[in-house]
């Protein structure tokens, strides 16, 4: 038996809700996940009641079994959730609706985040309790208590180990608002940004700027996943799940900072087995999408994905090579999360998608291999590779 | 030493479940304590109830040297938590002990917030008390000795 998820299973459908800046989504967070569930399936042309399983990430809020009364679904089979925060679940997700339809515990699953930032919390706020235990009592009451500030620390150590120069960060930044300004779904969308904005932006914590770091979104993304046997009974041609994978080094969790190998964005025991799922290496990867938490996330995950060398980053790492159509690695075709939206990365998956479909607002020629890199640094983390109809 | 944040952020309070208790004592004493296995002579940090090496139960928490290294650090400008309003920026350090299996503890490094940070520079504890404080705590704060 040939254990593996290659080509078993496509995604058939994709939907958004329109992408709002935190607090200002007019619907609940429970309705944006129903509207980018209805727009998925409107997408795959078929109707919500044929849903079958929801799988999900990052203690989305939205629970299935509400869900499924909410569509009328009659056969509820598989509600799946991957633990971790963040976006580190946004592939892991995939690949959990994959082998669900793979194996025949479900026939058609929606891979769903939905997020409302106003109803709910921030991500970008320390915490508001008098007192704190545990592993934050390590770390909180000196000034480290945010994402951005637990995860400089590891992007310093890696700049400082390989002579990373802030312009490679920048480059990042640029190409995802560049890409940006090509797509009207994007909240930065008429909003670009130069090196010269970008320098004189204010720093949250070195090393990185302004603009180094993701949005906070209101909005949902959606995806429907279906035996690869079925994927040709919908409207689009089908978009193969080549390889996901998700996982993390060891003790990748450890806490107070003290994992081992530290400065990494913890994709390095994932990628062997992305590739050899996927059949495929990174020359092979048309155009990447890649989770930008913060840039230095981006930065560490191009490097452990084998698209360059540690010690090239400073050369690698430019607009130009990241730009859509002609860059060596087209990255955030959409603008990402820095500025298409901060769906937790289930956008990029979508964008991923419509790659492959030829309906990128900033298409790359002839794809056939689209990549995913989802949550870097931290734990744990998930990959994913679809392909065309060529590719399986 | 005088608090080198403002007051006003989380206190640290040991963990219900006992399992830092020591290291909160130890420092209360200007002491700095670790956890070391005594079945196979692993250092870890942060506390678990087991060795990551050897899974022994038999953990004893160990005094290591009031000196490490800078292993990675940061300037922090971005206020997330109101007590920091009026802060300005400050630095967060993440301080290794080379002889100690590479553990790893945080803390600010004191001075001037705008100072040079070298990675690898030698750096001293120093105590932080907050005997009044509900609960009452200790801090360790890092100072360079050689940069």
């Amino acid at each position: 038996m040939n254990r593996t998820l290659r080509g078993a299973a496509a995604i058939v459908g994709v939907g958004e809700t329109t992408y709002y800046k935190r607090g200002q989504s007019p619907d609940a967070e429970f309705k944006l996940a129903l509207k980018a569930i209805l727009a998925a399936c409107e997408d795959a042309g078929i109707t919500p009641k044929e849903l079958d399983g929801f799988a999900s990430f990052s203690n989305d809020r939205s629970d299935p079994s509400r869900l499924a009364n909410a569509l009328g679904i009659h056969d509820l089979r598989f509600s799946n959730m991957q633990w971790g925060g963040g976006g580190g679940g946004g592939s892991a997700a995939v690949a959990h609706a994959a082998a669900a339809v793979a194996t025949g515990l479900a026939e058609c699953v929606v891979v769903f985040r939905a997020l409302a930032q106003g109803q709910f919390g921030r991500f970008g706020q320390g915490p508001r309790s008098n007192v704190v235990s545990g592993g934050g009592a390590f770390t909180v009451p000196y000034g480290l208590m945010s994402p951005a500030q637990s995860f400089a620390m590891k992007v310093q150590r890696f700049m400082h180990d390989h002579g990373v120069e802030q312009s490679a960060l920048r480059a990042i930044s640029l190409a995802s608002y560049h890409h940006a300004q090509a797509n009207p779904r994007a909240v930065m969308y008429g909003r670009p940004l130069d090196e010269a904005k970008y320098d004189a932006s204010r720093w949250i914590v070195e090393p990185f700027h302004l603009f180094d770091c993701c949005q906070e979104n209101d909005g949902a993304a959606a995806m429907i996943v279906v035996p690869a046997e079925r994927a040709k009974d919908f409207d689009h041609p089908p978009v193969y799940i080549l390889s996901a994978v998700t996982g993390s080094h060891y003790r990748a969790g450890a806490s107070v900072h003290n994992t081992p190998d530290y400065a990494t964005s913890n994709f390095k025991t994932c990628v062997p087995r992305l590739y050899d799922m996927a059949g495929c290496g990174p020359d092979d990867v048309d155009v990447l999408q890649c989770y930008e938490n913060f840039t230095g996330g981006v930065l560490m995950s191009i490097v452990e994905h084998g698209f360059c060398e540690p010690d090239e980053c400073n050369e690698f790492l430019t607009k130009e090579n990241l730009l859509a159509p002609h860059g060596k690695l087209p990255t955030n075709t959409s603008g990402g999360n820095l500025a298409e939206c901060y769906m937790h990365g289930l956008e990029l998956n979508i964008e991923a998608v419509r790659q492959i479909r030829r309906t990128s607002p900033n298409q790359v020629d002839d794809v056939d291999v689209s990549m995913v890199v989802s949550g870097p640094m931290v734990t744990p983390v998930s990959s994913s590779v679809y392909g065309s109809e060529a590719t399986v | 030493m005088t608090a080198y944040l403002n007051p006003g952020l989380p206190k640290p309070a040991p963990a219900p479940d006992g399992l830092d208790a020591p290291y909160w004592e130890a420092v209360a004493e200007e002491r700095l304590v670790m956890q070391r296995c005594r079945a196979c002579g692993t250092w870890q940090w942060g506390p678990e109830w087991i060795c990551h090496n050897c899974h022994s139960e038999d953990l004893a928490f160990d005094e290591v040297p009031l000196t490490g290294r800078i292993y990675s650090y940061e300037r922090v400008w971005h206020p997330v938590h109101p007590a920091l309003n009026e802060q300005g920026p400050y630095i967060v350090v993440l301080v290794e002990f080379p002889d100690h299996d590479g553990a790893r503890m945080v803390g600010n490094l004191v001075g001037d917030p705008r100072q040079e940070v070298r990675i690898g520079a030698t750096v001293r504890a120093v105590f932080e008390h907050h005997r009044d404080d509900e609960p009452p705590h200790t801090l360790v704060q890092w100072m360079v000795v050689d940069s």
